[in-house]
């Protein structure tokens, strides 16, 4: 808990610094997250490889978590229209073409402005930015709620990347296999949906 | 993207070669980095201006579309956490 109130007080801190610009727009322009990424990741392998007991956990993997990203995409486009119901101005499929961004917000983002224009692009740009925050600030909670599936399934098309560190975290170095493959599935899957619900 | 999956399969097999070792500080370092992206990721969203300024309005719209569809699937993978550990405790 007071680890993710931790998180949750840096990430508002940033905000902060954005609207205020406290800091200067020049620090940002290098690559700054992307190499503290790239740390990061080099990080959680280490502590992967050096666990003795890792290899072992994944030969007791079971195979039927294969298919876990059946259920991020189910899950998440049936929810995404049952919920357009509250919104009238929102037609079905506008709210399943910003559900099939699984939190990759670049990309659905810029694929629904050119469809759909501006507006549900802003949309979809928070609402997949918002499912990448409740991941990696909610991620205790989901595991203790839904189980250590949770976080992977909530990470959609990130898993691979960016909430990974977190899921390791919170889910267990042993999931890192489904949580790589779930995040590889569902991201190759982000363009031909959100184009598929644009369409029709 | 590939980039970052590859770093994170060097430290795998950096991490292998030195299991014996031990690498104190590691798990402090992954906190602090995941600190330091969070401060990145704020500033961000905090710098773009579209996004501050339809906060109020499109806002409340996204999240409650994004909080559904992590329900959605977390129920879901619920689901299929039941039955994989079903699934264990027969085998057991």
């Amino acid at each position: 808990m007071k680890g993710s109130l931790i998180i949750v007080g840096f990430f508002t801190l940033g905000v902060l610094c954005g609207v205020f610009q406290w800091i200067p727009s020049y620090w940002l322009s290098g690559d700054l997250s992307f190499y503290a990424l790239c740390a990061l990741m080099f990080s959680v392998g280490l502590s992967i490889g050096h666990d003795p007991q890792t290899v072992q956990r994944f030969r007791t993997l079971n195979p039927r978590l294969a298919l876990l990203p059946l259920c991020t995409i189910l899950g998440t486009l049936s929810a995404a229209a049952l919920v357009s119901l509250l919104f009238s101005q929102r037609s079905i499929t506008d709210c399943m073409a910003v559900g099939s961004g699984f939190g990759y917000y670049s990309l659905s983002s810029i694929f629904i402005t050119e469809y759909k224009g501006a507006e549900l692009g802003t949309v979809a740009l928070l609402s997949n930015i918002a499912r990448e925050i409740i991941t990696l600030l909610g991620a205790p909670l989901l595991v203790r709620w839904f189980g250590r599936l949770a976080p992977i399934t909530s990470g959609g098309a990130t898993t691979m990347d960016t909430t990974l560190p977190i899921i390791t975290r919170t889910a267990g170095q042993d999931l890192v296999i489904v949580s790589l493959f779930h995040g590889f599935v569902v991201d190759f899957s982000v363009p031909f949906l959100v184009t598929f619900f644009c369409s029709i | 993207m590939f980039t970052v999956i590859g770093i994170m399969f060097l430290g795998i097999g950096l991490g292998y070669l030195l299991r014996h070792r031990n690498l104190p500080g590691i798990q402090r370092g992954i906190t602090l980095l995941i600190w330091l992206l969070l401060f990145l990721l704020g500033i961000e969203v905090g710098q773009n201006e579209q996004v501050i300024r339809s906060l109020p309005t499109l806002g409340l719209e996204a999240l409650a579309i994004a909080v559904a569809c992590v329900l959605g699937s977390c129920l879901l993978a619920w689901l299929l956490w039941k039955q994989v550990n079903r699934r264990k405790e027969e085998d057991q």
